[in-house]
């Protein structure tokens, strides 16, 4: 973790997150026009914007190890693969982590400016700083996949932004009408956006909490799995 | 303190399986049991897309022995190594440190390993302390041990004077360097150094030689290099490799002794018969 804030990459990241995301609720949603004492319009942005920020932090997890040529070096000491994968991840998440709780100014912002339901949110606080994290397993894992950070975060943002569509009712309409409502609610039940969206209402169901985690499980295991293919498929 | 703690001295009766061998030896004293070396390599076989970089590739190295490995560029030799660390898994045949297989038994044999990659890979964003308090964690090492390991490596490596630099900001033979002391750390009983003294000024490469020579009685020692004029001062044997395999196993003289005293003649006549055997 000390490797992003002894670069400007972190303070990047967040300078550019937290303009980003007042751009989007403040101005754009049109906060102070709404005359609402709520921050739905900080936390619906979040989806779309993970879909590019966190890939930004976890293109280089891996793809940096491999194009310094430090994968040969980490694979030769005597440390648990899942324990490095884990670590880079969380080391991630602990930077996605501060980005959000930089925000938290805003919340004492809109209890200040009338009165607010703070139950929920603290809970699309937490919802969202799982979803962070499962964005950062699918950045981890195909990071895992190319020695170019560039191309990393390409398909890292495509196939976040997959994985939030699939949920968005444009496509689920569709599919519905061309495959069915069975494939429609299989494909939903994938989305981010179908875990993420009861939070803002104030509604903490496990199951959300655990698709999350899981989901970051699995991106934890199939990095691994990738690194130890490498290690006996060199290229 | 038993073999394979990190950061404790080895001495020769705590070692499994570790022969006593004279350094420099006529190569009459070799270790013959494969029970009683240090480093054991054992048919070691890689193949890349079809291409076979490494076929079968044998030999052992015992304590006190410090090995030149030798060969053209593409022969096989960081391959080789990246075996015999664990980097990367080998096709067929094993590796054995203190008689940990590097296959059975991975993480218990690679703290029994110094290495150094090729290129002495770094972290450009570290700082030098800081890529040596990362190595320090990575092997264990803990309280006045960790203290006096990394005085140790940064006394015998002559990096005092850059451990608050970036890694990105060294030159080249200071990153060697850096990278040497990473290896050093944990005081392992076998050292798998690729090209330790590329990008080394005279001075520094004089350093590194003794720092070699000095350690050497104690450790297993498997040094890469292209440079035929360090054998004779480092290297009590040298193993030549060729096109995946090994072509010659023996003493800097009798590796001379081929070609009227001279390692260069002898190496390119080796390597060139085995390049018409083939072709």
């Amino acid at each position: 973790m000390s490797t992003y804030f002894a670069t400007p990459l972190a303070y990047i990241f967040l300078a550019i997150f937290l303009s980003s995301i007042g751009l989007f609720t403040w101005d754009i949603s049109g906060f102070f026009e709404a005359g609402k004492a709520d921050l739905d319009a900080f936390f619906s942005w979040h989806p779309w914007l993970y879909i590019f920020f966190m890939p930004a932090l976890a293109m280089r997890l891996w793809s940096d190890e491999k194009l310094l040529g430090t994968i040969e070096l980490l694979n030769s000491l005597p440390v648990s693969l899942s324990g490095l994968v884990t670590g880079k991840l969380l080391a991630a998440w602990t930077v996605a982590g501060a980005g959000l709780v930089m925000t938290l100014p805003w919340w004492i912002m809109v209890n200040y400016l009338g009165d607010t339901d703070n139950g929920v949110i603290a809970v699309s606080y937490l919802m969202s700083w799982l979803m962070a994290g499962a964005f950062l397993g699918i950045g981890s894992t195909v990071s895992a996949l190319t020695s170019s950070s560039a191309i990393a975060f390409v398909l890292s943002v495509g196939a976040s932004f997959l994985i939030t569509a699939a949920g968005w009712p444009i496509l689920s309409v569709n599919i519905d009408s061309v495959f069915g409502p069975a494939l429609s609610e299989i494909v939903s039940q994938f989305s981010f956006m179908t875990h993420f969206s009861p939070a803002q209402r104030g509604v903490v169901e496990l199951r959300n909490i655990i698709f999350f985690l899981s989901f970051i499980g699995l991106s934890i295991a199939a990095t691994r799995l990738l690194i130890e293919y490498r290690r006996r498929v060199p290229k | 303190m038993g073999p394979g703690r990190p950061g404790s001295r080895l001495k020769t009766g705590q070692i499994i399986g570790c022969a006593l061998v004279k350094a420099r030896d006529t190569g009459k004293n070799r270790p013959n049991s494969k029970v009683m070396a240090m480093l054991v390599v054992e048919k070691l076989t890689k193949s890349f897309s079809k291409k076979q970089a490494v076929a079968s590739v044998s030999f052992q190295i015992g304590k006190g022995e410090v090995i030149g490995f030798l060969g053209q560029n593409g022969a096989g030799k960081s391959t080789t190594l990246r075996m015999i660390c664990g980097a990367i898994e080998p096709d067929a045949g094993d590796a054995r440190i203190s008689g940990y297989s590097i296959l059975e038994h991975r993480r218990q044999a690679q703290r029994l390993i110094g290495y150094l990659p090729e290129g002495a890979p770094l972290y450009p964003d570290m700082r030098v302390a800081e890529f040596l308090d990362f190595m320090a964690d990575c092997h264990q090492l803990r309280g006045p041990a960790r203290r006096s390991a990394l005085e140790r490596v940064i006394n015998d490596t002559r990096l005092a004077s850059a451990l608050g630099q970036t890694i990105s900001t060294l030159s080249k033979g200071f990153k060697r360097r850096v990278g040497l002391a990473g290896a050093l750390l944990h005081d392992p009983p076998a050292l798998i150094l690729d090209e330790p003294l590329d990008g080394l000024d005279p001075i520094q490469r004089s350093a590194v030689k003794n720092l070699i020579s000095t350690m050497a009685p104690d450790k297993a020692v498997l040094i890469s290099t292209h440079n035929l004029d360090d054998i004779p001062a480092m290297c009590s044997r040298t193993v030549l490799i060729d096109h995946g395999r090994i072509i010659a196993d023996e003493t800097p003289e009798q590796f001379a002794a081929r070609s009227a005293g001279s390692l260069e003649t002898a190496f390119a006549a080796l390597v060139s018969e085995t390049a018409s055997a083939t072709y």
